[in-house]
Parts: C-alpha cells; structure tokens; sequence
C-alpha cells in the first residue's frame, strides 16, 4: 500500500545576505492514512519550513533545492504553479497558528467556506454551502447552520480555529499539515480540539501531520514523532518509541526538562547553551557543543541515521535498557 | 504565621467602555447605547508572606494579568484594596507610586518588548537605581555587572543591546532589571510563556536559585500548571475574574477540590506514553462582559445544580491552609441546600 504522504531528502535553503541557510536538511519521512506524525522542535529547527516546503509555499528567497514529496505515491514537486494550486486544498491542506491569518475578516464563514468548494469543485453555492455545514459539523461546532452566517470576529478563538481545521477538510484532502494549530488556545480548548483531530485521523483516514514546539502535546496525541534540530530530523520512531526511551541525547535533554516530570522544586536537568544559528552551524554534529555525551568524531563528522527500533542522527546514541 | 508582604483585600476591576456617539444616537431608538462593562476582577482577596511564592492560574480572561498589573500599581482597583507592608499602594489616597516601583518589579512575557531596543542593558539596568538613589553614582557599573553576572551572563554584556542577545539571555536580562531595584515583591506574567523548552528549563533553574539565594517573595502568574507546580508554594486557580481555588501546591495537584480546577488538569496534555483520551471541558470561556449569573462556572460544569444558577459561591474553607468557591464544598449544589 502506498503511504498517504513520502517526504524523502527534503532540503529547502534560504538564500540570505548572510549566507546560504539550510533550513531543512535531508528531513525523510512517511505517514500512513490514518495516522498522525508529530514533528517537534524548537525554534528555529525547521518544522514550519518542512510543512511548508511540503504544500510548495516556499517564496524566494528560499527554494526546495532536493527530494520528493510523494502524496499517494505521486511527487508533488515538478509540478507547475497551476497544478500544484489544484493540489493545495484538495489534496493536501494546511492549518495555520493564527485562524485570523487563513480567514478572511470581512466575509462571512459559510461565503468563504463556499469559495474554497467550488475553487476545486463545480457545484452550485446551495450545495457547497451545504458540503461547508457538514465540515463544520464534523470539528463538533454547535448549530454550524447559524456559523455559517457568522462573520470570523462573532466567533471566538477556539471556534476560529475549528473552522480553519473544516475549512482544511473540505475535500477530504490525503494529507493535514497543522502548525502550532493549537498552540494559541486555551487548554481546555486545546483538550477539545486534539480530541477531534484524533476522531478525525480515525475516521477520514486523513495522514496528519502535527508540527508543534510542545512534547506533551505529541505525545498523547501523535502514532509517531520525529524530532527535529538545526533543519535535520535527529531522532524518529513511535511515539512509544521517542518518548518511552529517547536515543538522542537532544530528545532525551527536551524530555528531561519538561518540569512535570520532576519532583518540585528540584533543579531541572538543562540543556547548556542555546539553539544555534543556521547559518553559524558548527562542523561534524550540529549539537555537539550543547551535548554531554560529544567526543572527536562529532566535532569532525556529521552524524549519520543509526536504525536501531527507532531511527537515531548521532554517533553515540543512548543505549536501550 | 508572619505578617503578610502583600494583602489583597476584596479587590475588583471593572473596565468601562462608554458608547460613542453614533452608538448613543441609535442607542435612543434601539434602546441600546449603554457603557459597556467588562467585569476583569471580581472580590478577590490573597494574602502573600514574605518568601511565598503564588501561583496564579488561569485561562485567558480570568483575570490574571489584571491582578498582576493591580498589585504592580498599574491599574488602581474599582473597589477593596490592595496593602504592602500594610500601606495602600499606588494610585489609592495616600499611596506612593515612586516609593512603590522600587518595592513591587514586575518581569514581562515578551522580552523582545520589554526592552528598550535602543539602549544598552547596563543603561536599561542602572536607570532605575540610578533615578531613585538606590546605590551612588560611583557604584553603578560594578553593580551592573555583579548583577548580569548573578544571571548567569557575564558582566562585560553591560555594553550589549538587545539584539544581541538570545530570547532566554534576555529574560535574564529582565530578571536582572527587576532585582536591581531590590524588590520586596516580584510579578511574573508569563514570565517562561515564550521560551522554548530547553531555555525555559534555564530560567525556571535561575528563578530558583535566586529565590533560595535572595529570599524572593513572588506572585508567578501563569497558564502552565506544571511550570507553576514546579516553582510555587502555593497556588490560586481563577476563572472569569474570581479566584475559586487557593491550596498548597501540593495538595491542590495530588486533590483539586474545585471542578474547574480538576477539569483544567484533566484537559492539559501530559508526556507519557501511549494514546491518551482527552477529557476537554465541555463548551466555551463565557465573555467577562456578560458573566454567567451565580457561579461563573456553572454552564461548563458537570455538577452544577440549580443552586449553581442563582448563588455565587463564597470561598469557603476546605481543609488546612486550603479554601475553595463552590457550592459541593458549601451545603450543597440544590435549591434547598442555599436556605440550610
């Protein structure tokens, strides 16, 4: 069976007055219908970059220099501005941090709603507003007849955002991109959302892929993680996998200081230092300076994957206990 | 028990909007066009003892950064006040607002914002001593890198500007700001939000330190409950402007008595393994404009009774050092149990 979406050896550079900046590099990974991928990061790593390296909205001065972006076994890179429009909301959709960046502030939900229809549908607007309500009713909005006549600043940032997630299941797209889709909400609202996308994933069979900075988020939510640093994915695996038992003494840093974890009051294990800059990244593994586990060969050699159960970008992965 | 540092005492905020004018005009035919009022705090009182750090905690609109910025004399109170060291602070009849920017410092969520792009970081920290006298003119430099080094940066960044600095080396630089005035009282809002993990952890380990070394006395007002379990002695939970749960840390995370509180511990997603099933709050923050009569709460909860839609709960004790608003703690949730 072919995956709903194959990133292979993505690399996207940006074009600076500082130089060329790798933003991502060589980042490789598939996810099945059905499943949520959870890509963390901090800032800087290059998640967003991937997701939007993935729907081709990459501006100069940055260019996806290589790789494939295999949507059910199709590549999507190759493809001309016209067809990869076609693409972008019916076969692959995107949802934003802010719903106020994705909607448009003076026309009203079930209008735009309507729009993104019949841009890749031809129906009449009776019946797209139609296809509109039931995407609202599927992200649990209540009486989303009425929303439909709401314009975006009637509704409140958690019902934004649900309607960006609809808006982003009109044409049950393969494959859901979310970037920090939930990291602007309340967490109760939070907790209600992430419930939805994982009926959503389960029940459309939509490959969803959650970039966010926030592990626990992932971690309850995501089949499987990929963690990222400076452009490269540094460790891949289940989320029982990443999460129960790190290899990557970055993974392994990020889990550590997360404070619920720890007794209060207690000093948090810290990683050192701070996330390098892309464009003064250091020779051999990029994390080498932050990391307590770094001998020689990371100063001279870039690390390349380990396959041990997880896949792991590092000289001296932890061992499995 | 020692004095309290800081009484909170029945305070409420009220933010007023008046109708303009086109508003009053169709307000006579409509009957509309009337002050619209934004109920930010209502009756809350806390009491902080020297060395305490509280926690408050919140969603959006509960009122927290209002609390923060009352007890900081930026906003006066609509009612009840606000005493430290048993005097009203600012903007009340007899307050001092110079004497009180020097005892109360307050750190910010944005480090980006809350520095002056244009200025170099010694400057930024020696403005204040320098303008209420703390230390004399001749100490001010050595001071200033002392302080940078007391952060953990080095004290010859006194003559860095703000871009220069990373996003946690910042907020250092703010925590800084903040103790060379000698606070008595420190307010954090959000002081962590912004960081990513690994730095968030640096600063979380320097507030401690510096608390153990200095004997701080904070209030850490912030939306992440594990952050605040981590660093608070005790902690408030609010909702819609009013405070409903005040517990030891402890307690209040191993038994929320409040259903808010329990439901909002139940919502936050925690680092664990396997899938987890999301038990969301049902519905929505109601609007501080309108709040729900009686408890505020009483449309999201599970276990509101009729008594929930007319009588706003008092907070009442619930256990040692411990008290809760909600009407399970205070007779009962039924129309009967109000007249008991």
């Amino acid at each position: 069976m072919t995956a709903a979406l194959e990133v292979k050896g993505l690399t996207t550079r940006f074009d600076t007055r500082g130089g060329a900046v790798t933003a991502v590099n060589d980042v490789s990974f598939t996810v099945e219908k059905g499943r949520i991928l959870g890509l963390v990061g901090e800032s800087g790593s290059g998640k967003s970059v991937t997701g939007f390296s993935i729907m081709g909205l990459i501006d100069a001065p940055g260019e996806v220099r290589a790789g494939q972006v295999l949507v059910d076994g199709s590549d999507l890179r190759g493809l001309s501005d016209e067809d990869m429009r076609k693409m972008r909301g019916s076969k692959v959709a995107m949802v934003f941090q802010d719903p106020m960046m994705t909607l448009n502030p003076v026309l009203r939900v079930g209008d735009q709603m309507a729009m993104a229809v019949r841009v890749h549908r031809k129906m009449s607007k009776n019946a797209a507003l139609e296809e509109a309500r039931k995407a609202l009713e599927t992200v649990g909005i209540p009486s989303p007849a009425e929303r439909l006549k709401a314009y975006p600043h009637q509704l409140s940032g958690g019902m934004r955002q649900r309607v960006a997630i609809a808006m982003a299941l009109l044409h049950s797209p393969s494959v859901i991109i979310a970037d920090e889709a939930t990291t602007a909400l309340d967490v109760s609202i939070q907790g209600q959302i992430l419930a939805e996308v994982r009926e959503l994933a389960d029940n459309t069979g939509a490959a969803i892929v959650w970039i966010t900075h926030d592990l626990a988020v992932v971690s309850s939510l995501a089949d499987d993680i990929c963690v990222m640093y400076a452009g490269r994915i540094v460790e891949r695996g289940t989320a029982a996998q990443v999460i129960g038992q790190p290899r990557h003494p970055y993974t392994k840093g990020l889990l550590e200081s997360i404070p619920a974890l720890h007794e209060p009051g207690t000093p948090l294990p810290q990683i050192p230092g701070s996330t390098p800059q892309l464009s003064r990244l250091p020779q051999g593994c990029p994390f080498r300076p932050r990391c307590p586990r770094a001998t020689e060969i990371c100063a001279k050699t870039p690390p390349e994957d380990t396959v041990d159960g997880q896949t792991v970008l590092c000289h001296h992965p932890l061992e499995r206990s | 028990m020692t004095d309290p540092i800081l009484r909170i005492e029945n305070v409420s905020k009220r933010f007023t909007r008046m109708p303009g004018l086109a508003e009053r005009l169709v307000g006579k035919v409509t009957g509309g066009g009337k002050p619209v009022v934004v109920h930010a705090l209502s009756d809350v009182s806390l009491n902080v003892a020297p060395g305490e750090v509280v926690g408050i905690v919140g969603e959006s609109g509960c009122g927290k950064s209002t609390l923060g910025r009352v007890v900081t004399g930026i906003y006066a109170p609509s009612d009840g006040r606000v005493t430290l060291h048993g005097k009203p602070i600012a903007r009340e009849r007899g307050g001092n607002i110079d004497k009180l920017t020097t005892q109360v410092q307050m750190i910010h969520q944005d480090p980006f914002a809350s520095l002056n792009p244009r200025m170099k970081v010694g400057e930024t920290l020696a403005e204040g001593p320098r303008h209420h006298c703390i230390i004399p003119a001749g100490e001010v430099r050595a001071r200033m890198r002392e302080l940078l080094e007391k952060v953990g940066l080095e004290g010859a960044y006194a003559d860095r500007l703000p871009h220069q600095f990373s996003g946690g080396q910042r907020q250092r630089v703010a925590i800084a700001r903040a103790l060379a005035m000698e606070p008595d009282l420190l307010v954090l809002d959000e002081a962590v939000a912004s960081l990513d993990v690994s730095i968030q952890a640096q600063v979380l380990n320097l507030f401690m330190d510096l608390r153990r070394d200095l004997g701080l006395t904070a209030l850490f007002i912030s939306h992440d409950l594990s952050v605040v379990r981590h660093v608070c002695d005790r902690v408030a939970i609010m909702y819609l402007g009013r405070l409903v749960e005040l517990a030891p840390a402890d307690q209040l995370y191993a038994e929320p008595k409040h259903p808010y509180t329990s439901a909002l511990f139940a919502s936050v997603p925690t680092v664990g393994t396997g899938r987890r099933v999301f038990e969301a709050i049902k519905g929505e923050i109601p609007s501080p404009i309108n709040p729900p009569s009686g408890c505020a709460f009483h449309p999201r909860c599970p276990l509101a009774g009729p008594r929930c839609r007319v009588e706003v709960p008092r907070l009442t004790d619930a256990g040692p050092a411990r008290t809760v608003a909600c009407h399970l703690n205070d007779g009962g949730v039924g129309l009967q149990d109000a007249a008991a």
